[in-house]
């Protein structure tokens, strides 16, 4: 049971700001009225962040990874997310044993 | 015994069984891929309990470096995080008789899940105190509680590579990625983050491409919708 200072602190900070969205909607409501282009690119916001994060694994490690992200990609259309990973890891796994 | 709970709060615990059976899991793994990159169980309870958000703990975990980098992994929590505050202004006006105690902790325990939940039960009637906790209150203990077995079983199964587990956080995030799509605009949102991202990440290193991919995908997405719509 070890807490690095560093590490305490980043959690502290994220349960903080993820405290501030959860209320700021609360006491808004009524007053946030986004439409149109706003709306797009607000509801766009978690894809993107997701997307970012994973990318350079996906389009800058390997062709296994890129493949493997491709067929992950497909499964995600019609299985549910935990299969999906499933399938992913799966794909990988094969794939790495060209290399 | 079970008859003691109120009707409300019942309905609420009926509502989220499936989600909890989902987020076994999901729990597991993520205690699993924290410990993997060197979060010790104490850290990875304690994310689950104090910021309870499985998308941007995913995230942290994924850029999590040592030193730490604080600045990166706030930022990234906050971008992710914001789309609760869209659903909790929708919320909101749906919910009636809560205290401020309540609502002050109650908030802490809104998730997307809880969220979709609450609205579908807002269209029948009033979100009360009984409902929302009988929906809410079952989800952290679960996700902890998951967290840190994870966690432990995870510092027994060796070099994650081999099983192919570091990739269990990019296909994850191809689901979950699957999960907002809402066809032209979505198409813009991605490749303009993975293009924006992966050659920031090539030419500038990390953590600038989580930004620089945020934000190619948000003007993306705001390039790609009608401009005149008004709905």
């Amino acid at each position: 049971m070890t807490i690095d200072p560093l590490a305490l602190a980043a959690i502290l900070a994220m349960a903080a700001v993820t405290y501030l969205t959860r209320i700021a909607g609360f006491f808004a409501a009524g007053r946030i009225r986004l439409s149109g282009r706003a709306k797009a690119a607000f509801d766009a916001i978690p894809p993107a962040v997701l997307v970012a994060v994973i990318a350079p694994t996906v389009l800058a490690t390997g062709w296994q990874e890129t493949v493997a992200a491709v067929v992950t990609a497909a499964a995600a259309t019609r299985l549910p997310l935990l299969a999906t990973v499933g399938v992913g890891v799966a794909a990988v796994v094969a794939l790495r044993q060209f290399s | 015994m079970i008859g003691a709970i109120p009707r409300e709060a019942r309905q609420g615990l009926v509502d989220i069984a499936p989600v909890i059976v989902a987020a076994v899991p999901i729990g597991l793994l993520y205690g699993a891929l924290a410990a993997a990159k060197g979060l010790s169980v104490l850290e990875i309870g304690l994310m689950s309990l104090l910021v309870f958000a499985g998308g941007s703990q995913f995230t942290a975990v994924e850029l999590w470096t040592q030193p730490v980098p604080v600045a990166t992994l706030v930022f990234s929590a906050m971008l992710i995080n914001a789309r609760m505050i869209l659903m909790g202004a929708s919320l909101g006006p749906k919910m009636a008789g809560f205290s401020w105690p309540q609502r002050l902790f109650g908030y802490h325990l809104l998730t997307d899940e809880a969220w979709a939940l609450a609205e579908r039960h807002a269209g029948r009637a009033k979100v009360t105190p009984a409902y929302w906790f009988g929906l809410t209150c079952l989800l952290p203990a679960a996700w902890v509680a998951t967290s840190v077995i994870g966690a432990y079983a995870g510092s027994l199964m060796g070099d994650p590579r081999q099983l192919g587990a570091d990739f269990a956080f990019t296909a994850m995030f191809i689901g979950l990625t699957a999960g907002f799509w809402k066809g032209r605009v979505s198409a813009a949102t991605i490749a303009g983050s993975a293009v924006a991202s992966a050659l920031v990440y090539v030419l500038a290193g990390p953590p600038w491409h989580v930004a620089a991919g945020a934000v190619a995908g948000i003007g993306g997405a705001y390039l790609a919708a009608p401009a005149d719509d008004r709905a």
